[in-house]
């Protein structure tokens, strides 16, 4: 990890950072959801209702032959042409604007404007998915249903419809055509829960340090540490105890849970102390 | 090794500490959290008016902490919280809207209707690309019968072609005996495979619009030029006014929904093409929201187009009679779409 790598990182996360302000003048940070996440998220639903389908499909098959009627062929093809084009809208349009495999990947939709996300954007945004989800693969049907189509023209249509479905890809705002149309984004909304204050734990008053030996680290280091000693692996702290001891010259005299929570602690109260007197030192490659 | 007095300094808690500030605001935060679970969970029925009142003061004290927190502490488990906690109250506190009874109530009388007149130049333009397939595809038909297969596949057709008797035409209109006998069993499976076939098409023609409304126009185009053919074989043997009913019991309904359908694509492609003084996406995104509305209402038509092709067509064989529902239904959509409302909100 050299300084350029740490600035790269930051860049790359404030590129996803949109700024969101209440109506109470805060910004929110919203933070644009990955392809990644989205096309994952895509997966899970895509996987659940398949799933529901066959179940439906099972329950239908069932009730056919136990009542003998076509009224189940009826139930069955408007179950699935429901299920097919509402279940996104439908989940869309709960409070939480997100389908369960949104909810697992912990992002939801959000309208652009920082208005409230009405009925129709979402309609407008999952009937284009029809068109996104479908085109390529009708493409491919098409391709393979007819001989005089050659074998280049079905990729050449594979291929158009495809840049259509991945235009999420190629805007920063990671819109799909469908968000595009209705004026939405998809951002992070997973949940944090509130660990506990690791600062005023009890091994934090045991050992004291100078500032010489706190100056070394800054914000990046902190929070590093934040996440070894919330982590509470034994082995990470060993290995993290050690290198901070080597780079500030003490030596292994102290369990190591008490040697980083105090170190945590006081560190933590010198840079929060720097930053109320508005110097935010990033990481130790900053000065100090 | 250390001097005592540095040691000392060091470790001395400054007055204002994140801890404290924590310490101070964490009952806060924790009652927010259970009340947003809460609401998420059972909605805003469920909450006393002591909950929510309680609502906007534990957002705005949260919101308030995430600031604080943000210029102040560098504890990231405590900003990532906070952080979740505020965007999930924010959209909570403000994403509440009326009641899903209201909400529909609106649609119906207002949204729909409107949605569906503020694109009346993209339904007239589409209803006259329709109309110039059909007529293309009826004059070449009728001059050469030949031209038929070019435009409806064999398998699609049935049989229905310029090749085929006056008579055989006749029983797929539902007025010989065969036809009557066989139908009755399977008349609301074939009416929900119509409505479903029908409304997947509708969608693709809609959701093709943003090509800049040229994919739909096209898709419309070639269903003026199915509707071409078939009218030029029939009226050839003598069937045409048969055939009219046959087509119009639901044909208005369903061409009506195509049309519209494809005139909430052509919304979306023009706004794109000519955003006019709006940016390019807000342009895109006003149009596709009125598509949205707009579509809505097409499966809806939709809905009604296949009960009347399913049950209607196959139960009414009178020809006048199926005019007259077909008028009736045609009649029925002009009245609620573009009648002005007194209490018009766009």
């Amino acid at each position: 990890m050299t300084a350029a790598a740490n600035a790269k990182q930051r860049t790359a996360r404030a590129k996803k950072i949109r700024q969101f302000v209440t109506p109470e003048g805060v910004d929110l940070e919203l933070r644009i959801a990955s392809a990644g996440l989205r096309f994952g998220a895509l997966l899970v639903d895509l996987i659940l209702i398949v799933l529901a389908l066959f179940l439906f499909s099972l329950l239908m098959l069932w009730m056919g032959l136990a009542s003998q009627s076509d009224v189940t062929v009826v139930v069955w093809m408007l179950g699935a042409f429901v299920l097919r084009t509402f279940w996104f809208i439908g989940f869309e349009l709960g409070s939480r604007a997100a389908t369960p495999g949104k909810r697992l990947m912990g992002i939801r939709v959000v309208a652009r404007d920082g208005g409230r996300l009405t009925a129709d954007a979402v309609v407008a945004r999952n009937l284009i998915r029809e068109l996104e989800i479908f085109l390529p693969l009708m493409m491919l049907g098409v391709g393979a249903s007819e001989d005089m189509v050659s074998g280049w023209t079905m990729l050449a249509g594979v291929l158009w419809s495809l840049t259509l479905s991945l235009f999420l890809l190629f805007n920063r705002d990671r819109m799909r055509m469908g968000d595009l149309i209705a004026g939405t984004w998809v951002v992070m909304a997973q949940r944090a829960k509130l660990d506990a204050d690791i600062a005023v734990d009890a091994a934090g008053d045991a050992m004291a340090f100078t500032e010489a030996e706190l100056a070394v680290y800054g914000i990046f280091e902190l929070q590093e540490l934040e996440r070894v000693l919330r982590g509470r692996d034994p082995r990470a702290m060993r290995e993290v105890a050690d290198a901070i001891r080597a780079k500030i010259g003490r030596p292994v005299a102290e369990e190591d849970d008490v040697f980083l929570f105090s170190y945590y602690r006081q560190l933590k109260a010198r840079l929060e102390r720097k930053l109320l007197f508005g110097k935010r030192r990033e990481d130790k490659y900053a000065s100090d | 090794m250390i001097p005592p007095a540095a040691a000392a300094r060091a470790v001395e808690a400054p007055s204002f500490s994140t801890s404290r500030f924590r310490a101070e605001r964490e009952a806060d935060w924790i009652a927010f959290d259970l009340l947003l679970t809460k609401l998420e969970k059972k909605g805003a029925k469920a909450l006393t008016s002591d909950e929510l009142l309680q609502l906007p003061l534990l957002y705005r004290a949260t919101l308030s902490s995430l600031s604080i927190a943000r210029a102040t502490s560098l504890d990231k488990a405590l900003l990532d919280h906070l952080e979740a906690l505020s965007i999930r109250g924010y959209f909570l506190v403000y994403g509440v809207r009326e009641s899903r009874w209201n909400r529909l109530r609106r649609f119906f009388l207002y949204d729909w209707p409107a949605a569906v007149r503020s694109v009346w130049k993209e339904t007239l333009i589409i209803a006259l690309v329709i109309l110039l397939g059909a007529l293309t595809s009826y004059s070449l038909v009728s001059s050469n019968p030949e031209w038929y297969f070019n435009f409806v596949d064999e398998e699609m057709s049935g049989g229905r072609d310029p090749r085929a008797t006056a008579e055989f035409l006749q029983t797929t209109l539902g007025h010989g005996k065969a036809a009557a006998g066989k139908g009755e069993s399977g008349l609301h499976v074939f009416a929900t495979y119509l409505f479903t076939h029908n409304s997947q098409v509708s969608i693709l023609s809609f959701a093709l619009g943003f090509a800049f409304g040229v994919p739909t126009m096209m898709l419309e185009y070639y269903q003026g030029i199915g509707l071409g053919a078939m009218i030029a074989v029939f009226s050839a043997k003598g069937l045409g006014f048969d055939f009219g009913g046959w087509l119009f019991i639901h044909g208005t309904t369903e061409l009506f929904a195509a049309a519209l359908s494809g005139a909430a694509g052509l919304r979306i492609g023009t706004a794109v093409v000519f955003p006019g003084a709006r940016g390019r996406l807000q342009a895109a995104s006003d149009a596709g929201r009125t598509a949205g509305k707009v579509m809505v209402g097409v499966i809806l038509m939709l809905f009604a187009a296949g009960l009347l092709e399913g049950f209607g067509r196959q139960l009414i064989t009178d020809t006048m009679l199926r005019y007259a529902i077909g008028s009736l239904m045609l009649l029925f959509w002009i009245a609620y779409y573009y009648i002005p409302r007194r209490e018009d909100v766009t």
